[in-house]
Formats: C-alpha cells, structure tokens, sequence
C-alpha cells in the first residue's frame, strides 16, 4: 500500500520540484560553509601570518578573530535562513504531494 | 518497585557525597569544597526527581529510546547542546585559549561548523528514514543482520573510546574539584548515569542534559560578564594587557604550533567536523523530535548555544590569562608562570574562584560535574540501544522480540555499559587519554559518517559496499591512530611513530568511501539490484516523511 503511495508521490510533477528547488537550496548553503571553513583552515595552515594582523593599525582586533566571529554568526544565519525556508515553503509544498497521493488512492 | 529503589536513591543521594567525602583525606585531592557538594546535591536531587516522574512515563520502546518521539525541538536543541559540550569543552578549551591564544579558537570553529552541514544535508532526512538508532537509516533497505551488526560494532567502538575520555576525565576533575578519591568520583559517575538511564531512558537522560545545558550556559555566562567587566568589556583594553604578560606576546593571536603542519589542519577540520555528524549519541537525538520541522529547529537552537557558548569560553581564557595567570595564589608555591595548582585544565575553576569567590567556583564545579554526567548518560543510551536494538531485538531476534524484552536488555545492557565505563575508567587512571576523543571523533568520521551519508544519498550503495567501507572505516582510523604518536610512543613507549601524523580523518574517510564505492559497483548480484531499486521509496520518504514513524502521543 505504501510503496503505490511512494510511486504516486515521486509521479507527482510537485515531487520533483520540491526535490530539486530543496536540494539546490541545502546543497547552495552547504557549499559556502565548506569552502568559506576549508579556505579559512586552508589559510590556518599555509598563511598563517595573514590571520595574526590587526584589522586596522593600532587595533587590538586581527584579522583572524574577525574572521572566526563572522563565520559563527554568518553560519547561524544561513541555518536560521534553511530551517525558515525549509519550515514554510518546502514543507507546505510536502505536505501538498503528500494529500494529492491520499486523494488519488481514493 | 523501582519507584520504591528510585525514591529510595534520592533520598540516600544526600548523604552519600558527603559521607563519601569525609571518607578522603589524602594528599594531592583538594579540601572538600562544600560550596560544590551542596550545588551538586541540588543538581542530583533535581535530575532524581525527574528520573522518577520519568520512569513512569517509559513504558515502551519507544519512551525508552526516544522519549515518545515528543520532544520538541527547542528542548532538544538544548539537549544537544547538553550532550555536545563536555566537561572537556568548558575546562579544555578554556586552558587551550589560556596556553595557546587563537588557536584555541580555531578549534571551537571546527566544532562548530559541522552543525550546519548536518542541518542542510542530513537532519531532516535523519528524522523522516530512523527509529530509535542510526543503523535504522543504513541498514533500510540492506541486509538487516549484516549491516546493523556492523554498525553497532562501530557504534559502541566510538562510545566506548569516549567513555572512557569521559570517565577518566571525570575522576581527575572530580578529585580536584570537590575533594573526593578518584574511586569514588569514577563510582559515582557510573552509578548516577545506570539509575538515570535505567530508569528514565530517554525522557530522563533528555532532561538531564537540558537542566546541565542551562547550568553550563547560566554559569559560562556569569563567570565571563564578572571577568571581562573587570577590563571595562573592552575587547582592546583586555588584548593590550593580555599580549603583553602572555609569553607568546604578540603572536598570541596568531595561528600557532598546534596546527603548525598543514595535514594536521585539514585532517583535524575534517575529523572534527563529520566525526559530529557521526557520533552515535548526537544522531539518536533527531529522534526524539516528533518530525522533521522539530529536527531542523533543534539543529537551529543546538547550534545557536553552540556558537555562543564559544564565544564565552574564548573571552573566559583571555580573561584567564590576566586574573588567573598573574595571581599567585593560583600557582603551585605561589610562582607565576610554574604550574597551575590542579593542573593545565583548571583555568576555568580559578577563574570562577577569582571572580565570584567559592560560591561561583562551588556552582561551576558542580556544572562540570553534571556535565559529565548527562555526556556519559546519553553515550550509554546510545550503546544500549546499539545492543538491544540492533543486535538483539533486529539481529538476533530479527524482529520477534516483545517490546518487553527489548527494554529489558536494553537496561541490562545499561548496567553492563555502566560497569564497563567503571571498571575501563579505574584501569585508565594513570594512562595518557589524550588521544581518545580525537579517537572517537575519527572512527566516528570514517566508520559510521561514510556509510550513513551514502545509504540516504546514493542509491548504488549495496549490503557489500556497504560493509566493505563501514568495516574499513573503523579498521584505518583505530590503526592509524595506534601508530600514531599519541598510541605508539606515547602510551606504548616505541621511538618513533609509524604514521606521522595523529589525526586520521583525511587519510581514513577517503579509505571508507572508496571501499564503499568499489564494493557496491562490482557487487552484481540479485540482492544488490534489489536494494537499489529499494532505494526509489526510501528516497520518497527521506524527502517527504511520508511514513516516518511518528511521536507517540502522551
């Protein structure tokens, strides 16, 4: 019974769009944390003198530590970004697949 | 009759750390700190209580597991973040920004920055395809007996390592802190986390590490505010002083010698990072939510504390460096710049003494203890869920066990972990752990992570692929990590080491998803192509939820 459910739920045109809308969206975020986190570890270990600089002359604050904070509220950010998008638009769109299935099976 | 033994220990959990302490009077251990029995009494009494509302509340398999699946996802997120930040967080990474400035900080990024690739690429699938346990996910449409077994193999691989990290961490802090023999903390620790987790299963152990979240946030919190208001909660002011009394100095805030080679860097990111999303304890609670809107919340508020909590621990060791580090009173024979009285790690402890006097060092005390506890709780769910769930009730049973049974082992199988981290935490004492939580990050990265991930996103993985890799995984990150310095010259006293670097993520993740690969392509048998036509529905419902199995209601 669930597996006809299955074939009409992937039938449905909706599917696809919220399967690739939501694995584009996932897929855009992931890829700037890892490559802004792998480039930040990248410079960690091949021009680590660059993170040890001031942001401006005088100040107590280097590039590094700014550096670091950004990408722990930058990276909060995008997951408040996802779990709102996710919690609104894809799941209304999921739940839609999910009753034209159950209407069908009428 | 466990309400009756329930009501009975929390009762007799009073008096015992008192007795206990009055008990020790060695040298090395420090004068019995009131302040801190007395808040951990508290804390215990507290935790009791809800473990016998709780007990009450588990019934079947799924209250013992799960909670009922009727978390909600701001509680589980504080949850997670009770079970994330371990006493070695708070203490560690506090004496790592003290010693080594910046790249204490660089480690807390790596820390943190696997939240949200688990958030984006994993929860929600977590939720929508698992049960009680992550081997659920892997072994849906493959060999039941096969793929679970191996899982669980390397489930309990990685809870063992860290409990013993945990333990051993525990007596020391233990002994230090309140004053009690090594012994004793270890057999306390041990019998606290049987009772919570026997009794309470997951609705106990959930709340235990919310109240210790609140606890460590609360505390972390004062600590910080007290500390930095002593430099106007100028960030300026507190670096030119500290910069100038550090012996590092001006390269305090650079990179430094612990991430001095390249290789290491990239491997620490990457076992640090996956090594999260492959922790058996983390993954179970996407459980406990009731579905994958609750799942992603959690992740959202899990992560949020996570970041945050960071951030004070960063300018709690900076702070340190100044209040600690130029106070005599905190140095053994009273010489700045000697050793720390009670070691490396308890920069954070005088710190709370220096600040807020033995009040704030009795609470925070009383913090790290708890926050062993509620880690060590939920590692020994995850394991005796690894046992009664998959090996049990799936494999040995295959799925004719009553629900009955299956707690039954499941607490059996508690008590038994119990003992285990006991006895593992007593024959560990004097040895050199430093390696064990790198350990379970790595096989947790390259044994479990791989094989997770492939079996939600490619459909070609087969039972043999899947063995293949998961199998390999653990084998490469244990051997690599034994002929590393950490095992092979640290603890096993040879020369030199036989691999050159101690983290083994970049060389055994690779390893695992290779193995995974071949094996799966090469494997033509009908089976296979039968798990990989499976694969259609489970992809259906790892995208909609549409049969997820659902929060039991209460």
């Amino acid at each position: 019974m669930s597996s006809a459910m299955y074939e009409r739920m992937r039938a449905n045109p909706k599917f696809r769009e919220l399967v690739a809308r939501r694995g584009r969206f996932a897929w855009t975020l992931a890829a700037i944390v890892l490559v802004m986190f792998y480039g930040f570890v990248l410079t960690v270990a091949f021009n680590p003198t660059s993170l040890g600089q001031p942001v401006s002359e005088g100040s107590m604050l280097t590039v590094g530590v700014a550096v670091e904070l950004f990408m722990f509220i930058f990276f909060w950010v995008l997951t408040a970004v996802y779990v709102k998008r996710a919690n609104g638009e894809f799941d209304a769109l999921t739940q839609e697949i999910v009753k034209e299935a159950w209407k069908d099976n009428k | 009759m466990m309400r009756k033994i329930l009501y009975a220990l929390a009762l007799a959990s009073i008096p015992f750390a008192t007795l206990a302490a009055d008990a020790v009077a060695q040298t090395e251990i420090q004068a019995t700190n009131w302040h801190a029995i007395i808040m951990f009494c508290i804390f215990v009494t507290m935790t009791m209580g809800i473990t016998y509302w709780a007990a009450s509340r588990t019934k079947s398999t799924a209250d013992f597991y799960t909670a009922g699946g009727g978390i909600t996802g701001f509680q589980n997120g504080l949850a997670i973040a009770g079970d994330y930040m371990s006493a070695a967080t708070l203490l560690g990474l506090t004496a790592m920004v003290y010693t080594q400035g910046y790249d204490g900080y660089i480690y807390m990024l790596a820390f943190f920055a696997g939240w949200p690739i688990i958030l984006f690429l994993m929860a929600e699938r977590l939720r929508n395809l698992g049960k009680f346990t992550f081997s659920d996910i892997t072994a849906y449409r493959l060999d039941q007996g096969k793929v679970r077994t191996m899982a669980a193999i390397s489930s309990l691989t990685v809870v063992c390592f860290y409990l013993i990290a945990q333990m051993v961490g525990a007596g020391q802090l233990i002994k230090l802190l309140f004053g009690l023999e090594y012994n004793v903390a270890i057999f306390a620790v041990g019998i606290l986390m049987m009772v919570y987790v026997t009794f309470g299963g997951m609705v106990a152990t959930t709340w235990v590490q919310i109240i210790k979240a609140c606890m460590l946030l609360a505390g972390g919190t004062l600590v910080m505010v007290l500390a930095f208001s002593q430099f106007g909660f100028s960030y300026q002011n507190l670096l030119e002083k500290a910069t100038a009394v550090h012996k590092l100095g001006p390269k305090l805030m650079y990179p430094g010698s612990l991430l001095a080679d390249p290789v290491t860097a990239i491997s620490l990111g990457l076992g640090l990072m996956f090594g999260t999303a492959g922790l058996p304890h983390i993954l179970m609670r996407f459980f406990t939510v009731t579905d994958a809107k609750e799942a992603r919340k959690s992740v959202l508020y899990a992560s949020g504390f996570v970041a945050y909590f960071f951030n004070v621990i960063f300018i709690m060791g900076l702070c340190g460096i100044l209040i600690v580090g130029q106070n005599p009173d905190f140095f053994e024979a009273g010489k700045v710049g000697g050793k720390l009285i009670g070691g490396g790690n308890m920069v954070a402890m005088h710190l709370a003494k220096a600040v807020g006097g033995n009040m704030l060092l009795g609470f925070l005390a009383a913090v790290a203890f708890a926050t062993i506890l509620a880690v060590v709780s939920g590692l020994a769910l995850a394991g005796a869920s690894a046992i009664s769930h998959d090996l049990y009730a799936r494999v040995i049973k295959k799925g004719t066990a009553s629900e009955a049974a299956e707690i039954r082992v499941s607490k059996i199988a508690t008590i038994c972990l119990g003992f285990v981290a006991i006895i593992l935490g007593i024959l560990f004492e004097k040895q050199n752990i430093a390696f064990m939580v790198g350990l379970a990050f790595g096989v947790a990265a390259a044994a479990n992570f791989p094989v997770l991930i492939l079996s939600m996103y490619w459909k070609g993985l087969t039972t043999r692929g899947a063995l293949f890799g998961g199998y390999g995984g653990l084998v490469s990150a244990v051997v690599f990590v034994v002929l590393s310095k950490s095992v092979w010259v640290d603890v096993l006293g040879n020369k030199a080491a036989l691999f050159p670097y101690t983290q083994p993520a970049l060389f055994a993740m690779p390893i695992a998803f290779l193995l995974a690969y071949v094996f799966s392509k090469t494997d033509s048998s009908v089976r296979a192509g039968k798990e990989i036509e499976a694969f259609e529905d489970q992809y259906v419902r790892a995208q909609t939820g549409y049969g997820a199995s659902g929060a039991a209601s209460h």
